[in-house]
């Protein structure tokens, strides 16, 4: 089995760069507005926790980085290029779709409903991008796919279909299914929320080793302080579509700043 | 009224002719229903204004005229300006067109039934959107509607004497035409029961398809 490394592979990347910026980034919903000129960026292979109460805007950040929902005003970059724009001549416009779809392919996300496609079986979940989006051989795909299915743990339910199942080891197969895309970013959403509470550490025990013995960098949302404590580098409490404060998670779990950080984290801790 | 059973043997040969005629009307009419139905679904969830906006005008205006006007128009009107079809073809195209705008309407539902997360996995993941159609979407929706398109292909064979009024003389047709020549009524009662051979067995198989899929998923 090779080692966790090589899936996270990121062609030397100088560690401490921008991965991920957010510039001047609003999301409205009607009325709401979710995101207000959003601020911040992601330097390559931190882990970064998103904290902060429901509709505070954390999961809207993960879902405007995997392009599913796009931004009212601002801009985001991934790798130093736009992802929801392009430059023509020394001008900002709108991207095609062409041009999100190659910026995106650096990004993978899992989700808190799992969203494993219930007509493959968990072989083919995983095989499925590789082979049609990056056009690898099926035998090398397949390979890919068997190595991280290993690594989650799950090497005996590769022909199984998804609802065969426990909730647990879906999740561990969404988590193999993105790492088969070797995503420079991993978005996580809030991905042990719908999982029984004897499936959680499974779940929290794989990605806890992903992040220690990778270089991937990580946007973590997440209701499992202690699981955030132990992976993060940084933890961002949100509210109101704004930052409150953030800083390393021994400093906001411990003592925090803001008044908003003390009762948000009296209500989870 | 009495029954006499030569009458039934005589008109058997025609029978088997109309058999042959009202078959290959329901398969071919539901094979063109069930592809040009789901290339409408599909079409109704393009992203385009200019390729959404002309296939429910076209498929609204077909679902709201009869099936016996559009026979007409296609075996009479049509080609003044088109090719001619043969009358079985034109009943064909006719009959696979009228219901392909019902099948829409089923692919469309079971295309909405598949969660939004499944399309988001497939974003998350870049694939193409032909893939998503091919491998994701479509494969769970069709999985759903089989059923209803089955029921379809039932009202597609109860609606298939239509066809004769331009010619195609599929069973009701060859009843039709010997009962007027010689006078009797035997042949409606034995076109009668042989809708219904057809059309039972049909919905058995489709019941038992409903409960099979529903027990797998």
């Amino acid at each position: 089995m090779p080692s966790p490394a090589e899936f996270a592979k990121s062609t030397s990347r100088a560690n401490g760069s921008e991965l991920v910026r957010f510039e001047k980034v609003t999301k409205r919903y009607g009325d709401v507005t979710v995101l207000d000129e959003l601020d911040f960026s992601v330097s390559t292979g931190k882990h970064v926790t998103l904290i902060g109460p429901s509709g505070s805007g954390k999961t809207t950040i993960l879902r405007l980085l995997m392009t599913l929902v796009r931004p009212d005003e601002g801009t985001i970059r991934v790798d130093g290029d736009y992802l929801t724009h392009e430059e023509r001549g020394g001008r900002l416009i709108k991207a095609g779709e062409k041009h999100v779809r190659e910026v995106r392919k650096k990004i993978g996300m899992v989700f808190q409903q799992f969203n494993l496609f219930p007509n493959m079986r968990v072989l083919r979940n995983v095989m499925e991008a590789p082979v049609h989006v990056l056009g690898l051989p099926k035998d090398e795909a397949e390979q890919r796919a068997r190595e991280l299915i290993e690594l989650v743990g799950l090497t005996e339910h590769l022909d199984k279909y998804p609802t065969q199942l426990s909730g647990g080891q879906q999740q561990r197969v969404a988590i193999a299914r993105a790492l088969a895309m070797r995503p420079q970013v991993l978005l996580l959403d809030e991905v042990t929320s719908a999982l029984d509470p004897e499936l959680v550490q499974g779940v929290l025990d794989v990605l806890r080793d992903i992040a220690h013995s990778t270089d991937i960098t990580m946007l973590v949302v997440t209701h499992e302080m202690s699981f955030a404590r132990d992976i993060s580098d940084a933890v961002l409490m949100f509210d109101k579509g704004k930052i409150v404060e953030s800083g390393p998670p021994d400093k906001i779990f411990s003592e925090p700043e803001h008044q908003r950080t003390r009762d948000f984290l009296s209500t989870v801790l | 009224m009495n029954w006499d059973w030569s009458v039934v043997d005589e008109f058997m040969p025609r029978f088997w002719d109309g058999v042959g005629v009202t078959l290959r009307a329901l398969l071919f009419g539901s094979l063109i229903a069930f592809a040009l139905g789901l290339v409408w679904a599909m079409a109704q969830r393009s992203g385009h204004r200019w390729v959404r906006w002309p296939v429910n005008a076209v498929t609204e205006f077909i679902r709201d005229t009869p099936l016996l006007v559009q026979l007409f128009f296609l075996y009479y009107v049509l080609p003044e300006w088109g090719p001619s079809m043969s009358a079985l073809t034109t009943g064909i195209v006719g009959l696979g067109l009228h219901y392909s705008t019902y099948t829409a309407e089923v692919y469309r539902a079971g295309i909405g039934g598949v969660p939004a997360g499944q399309w988001e996995a497939a974003t998350a993941l870049s694939l193409p959107r032909s893939r998503t159609w091919i491998a994701v979407i479509l494969p769970q929706a069709i999985r759903r509607v089989v059923p209803a398109l089955g029921n379809y292909v039932i009202s597609m064979l109860k609606d298939s004497p239509m066809i004769a009024v331009i010619g195609a003389l599929d069973m009701f047709g060859q009843a039709e035409g010997y009962s007027n020549e010689t006078f009797t009524a035997e042949a409606y009662t034995v076109v009668g029961i042989a809708f219904l051979v057809i059309a039972y067995p049909a919905s058995l198989l489709i019941r038992y398809l409903e409960r099979r899929l529903a027990l797998t998923r």
